[in-house]
């Protein structure tokens, strides 16, 4: 264990070129992921918060328990539609990072849409009666809303980050793990220790938790900051 | 009998001012329940004297449902509400507790000309002059959440008058402001309503009414009980629901009467 540990350390020391393009494909992937997931969650869930409209509160109810969606559940349905024969199939895009992409991205854009529409909610039981009585139409008041919990954004943001960047199901499913173009830092764990590994296996543990917690430092001084600056 | 609240002798009495477009404000049979509970309960009220038309009543009377209900942010279950002819009024409603984006103050003021579709350098001009006029100027780029509670209710005044509205509708304005505060914000709406603005005050402070209002409609379980000048309805009732009220919110005036 120790010995594991050590030689763990001297590998990261050396940084270990296959580690470091392991990491940086986990990081592109589950950025690209969040922020396709940040562009299309935020504007629905804001909108959610805002518009009155038929079935509203099953939407939201459906929206709270995809939160929970079985990442391996999502790369199977992605699986199916980028598989040769599956609707998508054309595009070649199975065991590509780009399938990655689209399988995080689905898997976070719920997540983070419930969370804003809860945040935006709460923001609107403040300001709603405000923004009506000025006339501003719907997606005007989603749009007021959204800057002014800007700041509370960051945390659902970064909630989803966790989320895409420590999955491994729907990577796996839909990217293969193919050395050197789809592997990612939690398939390259689950499969150094099944090979035996352990030394590498633990390096890339190390790394994926260093990354976690650099990627939350940098948006919470970023966070900070703002506030200062913005009240 | 001396007035037991003498009048701001800054106020001229009741000075001519031009027609306005939101004259009169008709409520015809309003109703509006909120779940099983009736609010507005049948309210019959014309108010047709330019001004400051204060309305008064005991917590639950529907006084803030009745400003929404004007406003357009509910809908009445029946009745109407009409303002004026018909034509489109520019109207503002301050809420009592101010909800101000985190954004700079001159922001938040020029929020409410987003939907006159104004020029750049025009929608910039008339932010500074309704900042000017709750002297928060030299403050425009100040984010607005670091602002007191007094600050951030002149703040809201500035957004509200922006738009140079016809009609004014104030929720309790000043209910959780100290004095002061309480005086800057009444010298500004005694100020627009002296420039032509219909101002609708729901206000529990029966100095600040004595103060203000040219009129008071007093209301009592969603309805208007008593509708007449400040002076009469406030020091000479003549409901018993408008008497209660009064007796309960200010029991120096009944001594003063007694006396």
């Amino acid at each position: 264990m120790v010995e594991t540990l050590a030689e763990s350390v001297a590998r990261l020391a050396s940084l270990d070129r296959e580690v470091v393009a392991i990491a940086w494909l986990s990081l592109r992937v589950s950025l690209t992921a969040v922020l396709v997931g940040a562009l299309a969650g935020i504007p629905l869930g804001a909108l959610v918060a805002v518009v009155r409209f038929p079935g509203r509160q099953a939407l939201v109810g459906l929206l709270n328990a995809s939160m929970g969606l079985p990442p391996v559940i999502v790369g199977l349905v992605i699986y199916l539609l980028l598989s040769r024969s599956g609707p998508l199939g054309p595009l070649g895009l199975l065991f590509t990072p780009a399938a990655m992409v689209a399988a995080q991205s689905v898997l976070v854009t719920p997540l983070i849409a419930a969370l804003t529409r809860q945040i935006v909610a709460d923001a609107e039981a403040h300001l709603g009666d405000q923004l009506r009585s000025l006339r501003l139409p719907p997606w005007r008041r989603a749009g007021l809303l959204v800057f002014d919990v800007r700041f509370s954004l960051v945390t659902a943001i970064l909630a989803a980050f966790g989320r895409a960047i420590s999955e491994i199901g729907a990577v796996l499913v839909v990217g293969g793990n193919i050395d050197g173009f789809t592997r990612t830092m939690t398939t390259a764990i689950s499969l150094e220790t099944q090979k035996g590994d352990l030394a590498l296996a633990l390096a890339l543990g190390l790394v994926l938790i260093g990354l976690v917690l650099l990627v939350n430092a940098a948006a919470t001084i970023l966070r900070a900051y703002a506030v200062r600056a913005y009240g | 009998m001396s007035a037991a609240i003498p009048p701001n002798p800054s106020l001229p009495p009741n000075p001519s001012l031009p027609p306005n477009p939101s004259l009169p404000l008709r409520l015809d049979g309003l109703v509006y329940r909120a779940g099983p509970k009736t609010i507005i309960d049948g309210l019959d009220a014309t108010i047709a004297a330019p001004g400051i038309t204060a309305l008064i009543g005991p917590n639950g009377a529907g006084k803030s449902v009745t400003l929404r209900l004007i406003d357009g942010l509910l809908r009445p279950d029946a009745g109407t509400v009409r303002i004026g002819e018909g034509a489109p009024v520019r109207r503002a409603f301050l809420f009592q507790r101010p909800a101000l984006l985190r954004a700079s103050a001159a922001r938040n003021v020029a929020l409410a000309l987003a939907p006159l579709g104004l020029e750049r350098r025009e929608r910039a001009a008339r932010t500074r002059a309704a900042l000017a006029r709750v002297g928060l100027l030299d403050r425009a780029d100040d984010p607005a959440t670091r602002f007191s509670g007094g600050e951030q209710q002149r703040l809201a005044l500035a957004r509200a008058l922006v738009g140079e509205p016809q009609l004014l509708l104030l929720d309790e304005p000043t209910a959780s402001l100290d004095p002061a505060a309480t005086e800057r914000i009444e010298a500004v709406v005694a100020e627009i309503a002296r420039g032509g603005t219909k101002v609708i005050l729901v206000s529990h402070n029966l100095g600040q009414v004595a103060r203000l209002a040219d009129d008071v409609v007093v209301l009592a379980r969603g309805r208007a009980v008593e509708h007449g000048p400040m002076a009469q309805v406030v020091f000479q009732p003549k409901t018993a629901q408008a008497r209660a009220y009064l007796k309960g919110e200010l029991p120096w005036t009944a001594y003063a009467a007694a006396s």
